[in-house]
């Protein structure tokens, strides 16, 4: 896709988190794996250079939730990521992924956020919100809006983990899972 | 992998996938909700025709950790007991719908022949896409016991290696290992993972305990434990000696448990000859004494306690690796 630039995108969603949550000490802002990591960490920063009272440090992890997944047995084995938060009992907890399609990631990650810990509020932000339901999930704050249909697929790419930022819409061969 | 039968056919690949994998299990064991919903409708038998305390009771915690439900069936109290065979037990498993067997078993190949004999092919009741039941080797005669030496390398990498060395092997790490390796699966299954992840193996024992055909293994063999702790080893791990084995008789193996001590023991003396960064591990049941001194037991350095916790993470890898995804 051309013309989108995901860092202002980002930082655009990072206003609307800060003018929503007046308490920038509870923020605590969670990455899922593999591409919710660098976007939680680019999305950190932002608030950073617009609240210099967030401390990013002290306000970052990630979230694995394969062993949470509902399609395990359908899919070949997949590898256990690293799960690293720091303290979220009463926090609010910001979710970051790049791409929300039918929830389940979310629904699985809300599972493994609360063997964790008991939030106050969570919230979801996505980069591309592709506006397909399957569950009753939706993001709190989306970057990009980008309705697509079903045999299509959205995928992102992200200088940390593909060596540059962009999101290519595709035919898909089947849908995806994000 | 579909079955986890010996560590001889482990590729290097997918031993350090089971030892990452069990590094993650390992942090999720520090939570104070250990539970994981993973492996929720499967079941797992742990099948135990020999005794053995810590073994099933670690595959059974990594079992339930991982919300599979678990049935404990040991032979004594059940129909094994009355003379059922090994291959009616297993049908019977077969038709209650166990995804996965642990077998533990006196007899060497017990687990290699559930894998292999047609018996265990998944029931019917759950359609013909079932893709069999995966066996786990918890220990087969004088064999193999993938597990401990699963353990036992994750302990060294977490150790020697790095807490965080994630896809590593143990390349280049000085390994001893002491004591009876005659009768002991423990010894056998190390040897090999150890020189697949790139290990350097000693074998110290006297020479009744070794093996005939021990000099074809992957392994250095030495009659004499203080020569090889002189090369400065990593890590040293005693065996278990069995008191039966000592004294007297024809069937002896060794002279007295005095002189075993005196040769073979780890004491604070040879302790003292570690490097400071060395480890001592023991796979359990120690016999405080004699292959192993309380001193050096309750080291600093010894590293004994941590192998069962390190246990049920390595576990609760292996369960997920073989049961999670489809086949």
């Amino acid at each position: 896709m051309e013309n989108i630039d995901i860092n202002q995108a980002i930082s655009l969603m990072a206003a609307e988190i800060l003018a929503a949550t007046p308490q920038v000490n509870d923020i605590v802002i969670l990455g899922i794996p593999k591409r919710g990591v660098p976007l939680a960490s680019r999305l950190a920063a932002s608030l950073h250079a617009k609240a210099p009272g967030f401390n990013p440090g002290e306000a970052i992890g990630q979230l694995d939730i394969t062993m949470y997944r509902d399609d395990l047995n359908r899919q070949p084995t997949r590898a256990v990521g690293k799960t690293e938060t720091p303290k979220i009992d009463g926090k609010t907890v910001i979710l970051v992924d790049d791409v929300l399609a039918s929830g389940r990631t979310v629904r699985a990650a809300l599972d493994a956020l609360y063997d964790l810990g008991r939030p106050a509020v969570v919230r979801l932000a996505v980069l591309v919100d592709r506006e397909v339901r399957e569950l009753p999930i939706a993001a709190d704050f989306v970057a990009i809006a980008l309705p697509t249909p079903d045999n299509q697929r959205v995928s992102v790419r992200l200088v940390e983990t593909d060596g540059s930022d962009d999101i290519i819409i595709s035919p898909a061969a089947q849908a995806t899972s994000g | 992998m579909q079955h986890l039968l010996s560590t001889a056919e482990l590729s290097r690949a997918d031993a350090i996938d089971i030892l990452d994998t069990a590094a993650q299990m390992a942090a999720t064991q520090e939570r104070e909700i250990k539970k994981l919903p993973t492996l929720r409708g499967r079941t797992v038998v742990n099948l135990f025709f020999e005794d053995s305390t810590r073994t099933r009771i670690s595959f059974e915690t990594a079992a339930k950790r991982l919300s599979a439900d678990v049935i404990n069936f040991s032979a004594k109290g059940s129909s094994a007991s009355k003379g059922e065979s090994l291959k009616d037990t297993a049908l019977t498993l077969n038709a209650m719908g166990a995804d996965a067997v642990v077998v533990r078993s006196a007899a060497s190949g017990a687990a290699h022949q559930l894998a292999h004999s047609g018996w265990l092919t998944g029931s019917s009741f759950y359609g013909s896409d079932h893709p069999g039941v995966a066996i786990l080797n918890a220990g087969d005669g004088t064999h193999q016991h993938p597990t401990q030496a699963l353990l036992d390398a994750y302990t060294m990498r977490r150790h020697l290696v790095g807490p965080d060395a994630l896809g590593q092997g143990l390349d280049g790490l000085k390994v001893a290992i002491v004591g009876d390796v005659l009768h002991s699966r423990v010894a056998r299954s190390n040897v090999w993972l150890l020189k697949t992840l790139g290990a350097d193996v000693t074998l110290v024992a006297p020479p009744t305990l070794l093996p005939v055909g021990a000099e074809t293994w992957p392994a250095k063999l030495s009659y004499d434990l203080d020569a090889t702790l002189a090369a400065k080893p990593d890590a040293v791990m005693m065996l278990r000696v069995q008191r039966e084995r000592m004294g007297g008789g024809s069937s002896a193996f060794l002279p007295s448990a005095q002189e075993y001590t005196r040769l073979y023991g780890l004491d604070r003396k040879r302790l003292e000859v570690l490097p400071k960064h060395g480890i001592v591990l023991h796979p359990g049941p120690m016999n405080r004494g004699l292959e192993i001194s309380a001193e050096a037991a309750d080291s600093p350095q010894s590293v004994i306690v941590e192998q069962v916790a390190n246990g049920v993470a390595v576990r609760m890898a292996a369960l997920y690796l073989l049961l999670a995804g489809k086949e």
